[in-house]
């Protein structure tokens, strides 16, 4: 079992990804290249944080034509579970993999703070019971103001698919979200950072249950198959 | 006479650059007659206007330290003790960055340097090419980049230009620094009417790396390829290095093109392309980022540090722009660029990293026997210098010192010449302190770095050193940084006020439980052709170096940025100290903030009685002056080695050391982490000393510490042991409420929060308002 974890020209916070999963959890992961294709026992990939291509154009904009996209897309359509943090969330709504948009925090200055967010009841896995109610977890953007039409926000709110807000809201971003998954439950987005809170010494080890429930499906299989 | 005999370089392909070299145009240049007359002797004929050119900005105070280099050569460059951590492994002027050792076969590079003229004219590219450029030091090194801080100096806020700056200078550091993904810890902002349109922006890069995996920065190896890495040239800071070395006029804004422009994300490329590329055994023979006077100083100093001859041509220099000439070609400070010198034979090696990055690796020319420095271009030889020339023969100067006037006033200075703070007035000049954007949090700075990326953010910033895990490099060791100078005490004393920014600095990583390493500098002085600028200047190294000897702690590195000058003005001496410390154990990482309510709060060092030099003496009354505080430094060595003892003891909770502001403002501080917590604190003290001074007064080598009360006596048994003055002053509550009695008269009773609303909202409120 395997958790890629894209770097693309800018990335930044591919590393802190590969720590928390593979060094912190225990979880195989690798890095891969834009340029390249995913690995075949791929199992989970997470497009980390980071200014890709510089941020040039719009967040995001520019990765989503990078080689390794057309990949990520099949893999998406396979059911594949994808998590995309800060920048990676900003590639992931540009790729169109999940709904929306992120534009300038309303301040129009960066954040880098430890922000207050809370677990909504999306699913099996992200929810209060299991990821706890209210965390404490990193933010660092200058563009995390999530914005959606009002019809696909109703659908979105209806669906369940918020999965964290903002208590006390840092970027503008409608409805207080922090972040999301698409409708089939395989695609995730968030601009705070969990890879950033799994140490004694960050802020909060609040990064743990969250990465921990997107991987959950994965180590799960992967249990069934070691045993088979 | 000159000897003027050496066959004359064929004309310049471009004929623009086919001009008589006359007096008018080499004072252009920024060169004195007299060296230009050592030109002259140099070459043995009339040096065409691209030599010229390269002369000029080599010979700039900026690359050639002309006017510092005697005074540099009193700060030790290794540590005496050479069975201490943090032996000097590349010695301060060797190379791009100093290097030292941490221990289990790694090495710390750091360096700080300054970028304070293009900043003054364009804040945003000045200070964001000064991260850049730091950051190329760094890694030019081999080391991978794990922390950024800077030293910011800037006039008063009520000033719309001065804000103007001070927003430009915090985004631009943003800006680059957040896309490279480098965590900044934060640094030291000082305000103060001198800096006034002279900003001070000085940038520190500190990075990790193996012992064996130093780089240095030397063409050697006759026949080994010459290779340019990075984007392509344009004619964008076009002789940056002279700008800087001259002082700021009303016409410095037409200099604009004289500041470049940066890119972070060509940066980010070009850090893991040469990171990927130093990894390939045996590649890389020598690298040197071209910064300060570009592909000029980067191709003259790797054939100097070889001596070794080298050729580049021109033609071969990927550019962004149209119709360059040599002179913009060899002038041009285009960022994010760097010179690679290769093992012949492996040019296919470095090509394939740079393809995959997607940047430029041009073969431009080669490592030469002999000692010149050829350039071609269009077939034609541009220039033709002996490389160490350049590098090693820049004139070096004496200036004559004398004292200013108001340093001898500063010592005559009585405290009587200012009336006693009456009771009733504590609160109010509590406030006015807790105001001052030099004291108040700069949260509304550092909340606009990414601090946190790399995973090893341990104190964020805003306590006394940033420190950051090095889990990067897989091991459990932490990195401590602080900055520190106070302009107010160089000013008032240079010798002493050295002093003090290096003890200050070093007590901040005491009181975060590292133990200190090294020093990099950087000396922001006025123009040395003034005799008393360069007398504070002098005094401000001698003072730094003894410090540096007494501690043990040398300098690996830094910086001189002199003429921080504009209209009337000059800047105060501002030697800037940055000081890296380790902390072995997770245990002894200490913040400045209270933790919890029912633990004693102890003074170390005795009570505060100076008030020369005090912030105090600045909010309440307007003046900068009196006499500088003392210092004394077996004093101060015994406090911080006892609290370092003491913290790996596991006895401290909170350590904050006392600074500008005084006692009463540190004690708010350690409270506003947790404005719910409060503070009784109860002082008794002798009739002769001045409530103001004891409250307000900035005396040196004063720490307070939160212990648990059941380890006072032995704390303060201890303290007695090492001959160091402890004092219990109160306890730590749930009020939020800083209770004060002095000689068993209540001083103060305020509510923290209210304290905390003033101090957090200061510079916030001043930068909202346009």
């Amino acid at each position: 079992m395997k958790v890629a974890i894209l770097q693309f020209p800018g990335s930044n916070c591919d590393w802190d990804a590969e720590h928390a999963v593979k060094d912190v959890l225990g979880i195989p992961a690798t890095r891969v290249w834009h340029k390249s294709s995913l690995p075949s026992e791929t199992e989970a990939v997470i497009v980390p944080g980071g200014f890709s291509f510089g941020d040039y154009l719009r967040c995001g904009a520019i990765a989503r034509f990078s080689p390794i996209m057309k990949d990520l897309k099949s893999f998406a359509s396979k059911g594949g579970q994808i998590l995309g943090i800060c920048n990676g969330f900003q590639i992931l709504c540009e790729a169109g993999l999940l709904p929306g948009a992120l534009i300038r925090n309303d301040c129009l200055e960066f954040r880098c703070i430890n922000q207050k967010v809370l677990i909504q009841q999306s699913n099996d896995r992200f929810n209060p019971e299991k990821c706890g109610k209210e965390l404490v977890l990193p933010i660092a953007h200058g563009e995390g103001n999530y914005r959606l039409e009002s019809e696909e926000l109703n659908t979105l709110e209806s669906n369940n698919q918020v999965l964290l807000r903002y208590s006390g809201n840092p970027n503008g971003s409608v409805n207080d979200i922090a972040g999301i998954r698409n409708i089939n439950g395989n695609v995730y987005g968030m601009m705070p950072h969990p890879e950033r809170a799994v140490e004694p010494y960050h802020p909060s080890a609040d990064g743990l249950p969250i990465l921990s429930a997107f991987l959950e499906p994965v180590c799960n299989r992967s249990t069934v198959d070691l045993s088979a | 006479m000159t000897d003027n005999t050496a066959t004359p370089l064929p004309p310049n392909p471009d004929p623009v650059l086919n001009v008589e070299i006359t007096p008018e145009l080499v004072a252009q240049h920024g060169l004195l007659p007299e060296e230009y007359e050592s030109v002259l002797k140099i070459l043995g004929r009339t040096p065409n206007l691209t030599e010229l050119g390269i002369f000029s900005v080599m010979w700039s105070e900026h690359c050639a330290y002309k006017n510092t280099r005697k005074l540099l050569r009193l700060f030790p460059t290794e540590k005496k003790d050479k069975d201490a951590i943090g032996q000097v492994l590349v010695k301060a002027g060797e190379e791009n960055a100093g290097v030292i050792d941490v221990g289990e076969g790694w090495g710390v590079a750091f360096k700080i340097e300054s970028h304070n003229h293009p900043s003054a004219i364009e804040p945003f590219e000045g200070a964001a090419t000064g991260v850049g450029g730091i950051v190329r030091d760094i890694f030019t090194m081999g080391a991978r980049p794990v922390l950024l801080t800077n030293s910011l100096r800037f006039g008063s806020l009520d000033s719309d230009h001065v804000k103007r700056l001070f927003r430009g200078v915090v985004h631009g550091i943003s800006n680059y620094g957040n896309c490279l993904g480098i965590p900044n810890m934060g640094g030291d902002i000082y305000f103060d009417d001198c800096y006034e349109g002279n900003p001070l922006v000085n940038a520190l890069c500190a990075g990790i790396l193996k012992h064996e995996d130093i780089q240095r920065g030397a063409a050697t190896g006759v026949g080994n390829p010459v290779f340019y890495v990075g984007p392509g040239t344009g004619r964008d800071g076009l002789g940056g290095a002279s700008f800087a070395s001259r002082e700021l006029t009303e016409e410095s804004a037409a200099d604009r093109p004289a500041v470049q422009k940066g890119d972070p994300f060509m940066e980010k490329l070009l850090l893991e392309a040469c990171l990927e590329m130093m990894a390939i055994p045996g590649l890389v023979v020598g690298i040197q980022d071209m910064g300060a006077a570009g592909l000029t100083c980067s191709t003259c100093e790797t054939a100097s540090r070889g001596n070794s001859g080298i050729e580049i041509d021109l033609d071969l220099v990927p550019q962004r722009e149209t119709g360059m000439n040599s002179y913009e070609i060899m002038l041009s400070e285009s960022q994010e660029r760097m010179l690679v010198i290769v093992k012949k034979g492996r040019e296919r090696e470095i090509k394939e990293v740079f393809e995959k990055w997607d940047l430029h690796a041009a073969h431009i020319g080669e490592v030469k026997d002999g000692d010149r420095m050829v350039v071609r271009h269009k077939g034609v030889v541009v220039a033709d210098l002996p490389a160490k020339s350049l590098t090693d023969e820049a004139p070096i100067y004496d200036q004559p010192a004398s004292e200013p006037a108001h340093i001898q006033a500063a010592r005559d200075w009585s405290v009587n010449s200012v009336p006693e703070l009456a009771v009733e007035s504590v609160e109010s000049s509590l406030n006015k302190l807790l105001a001052h954007p030099t004291i108040a949090s700069k949260r509304w700075v550092w909340q606009q770095y990414d601090h946190q990326v790399m995973s090893g953010c341990t104190v964020e910033p805003g306590s006394d050193a940033g420190v950051v895990h090095l889990s990067i490099a897989g091991i459990d060791k932490r990195l401590a940084i602080s900055n520190d100078c106070n302009n107010r005490f160089c000013y008032l004393d240079p010798y002493k006020g050295a002093q003090i920014a290096f003890a200050e600095c070093m007590r901040n990583l005491a009181c975060s439980g590292a133990r200190a390493l090294a020093v990099t500098d950087n000396l922001n002085f006025a123009n040395p052709n003034k005799p008393e600028a360069y007398h504070m200047l002098k005094e401000c190294v001698k003072g730094l170096a003894d410090s540096c000897k007494f501690f043990d702690v040398p300098v690996v590195g830094g910086n001189v940025s002199l003429y921080n000058e504009h209209g009337e003005g000059a800047i105060d001496p501002t030697p800037v100290i940055s000081m890296v410390g380790l902390i072995e154990k997770a245990e002894a990482v200490t913040r400045s903030f209270i933790k919890e309510a029912g633990n004693s709060i102890i003074l170390l060092g005795g009570l505060p009685n100076e008030l020369g030099g005090s912030y105090f003496l600045q909010t309440e009354y307007g003046k900068k002056e009196g006499t500088c505080p003392e210092v004394d430094f077996d004093e101060e060595k015994k406090i911080q080695d006892f609290l370092i003892d003491q913290i790996d003891n596991g006895k401290v909770i909170s350590a904050h050391d006392i600074s500008e502001g005084g006692l009463l403002v540190a004690i708010s501080e350690m409270l506003f982490d947790n404005p719910n917590l409060g503070a009784d604190i109860s002082i008794d003290y002798g009739t002769s000393n001045r409530l103001d001074a004891l409250l307000f007064g900035e005396s040196q080598g004063r720490v307070l510490i939160e212990i648990s009360e059941n380890n006072v006596s032995e704390v303060l048994g201890l303290a007695e042991e090492y001959g160091l003055s402890a004092l219990n002053i109160g306890n730590s509550t749930n009020s939020g409420r800083l209770k004060l009695k002095v000689a068993n008269h209540e001083v103060l009773d305020s509510n923290v929060n209210e304290l905390y609303e003033v101090w957090s909202n200061a510079i916030p409120q001043q930068m909202n308002q346009n």
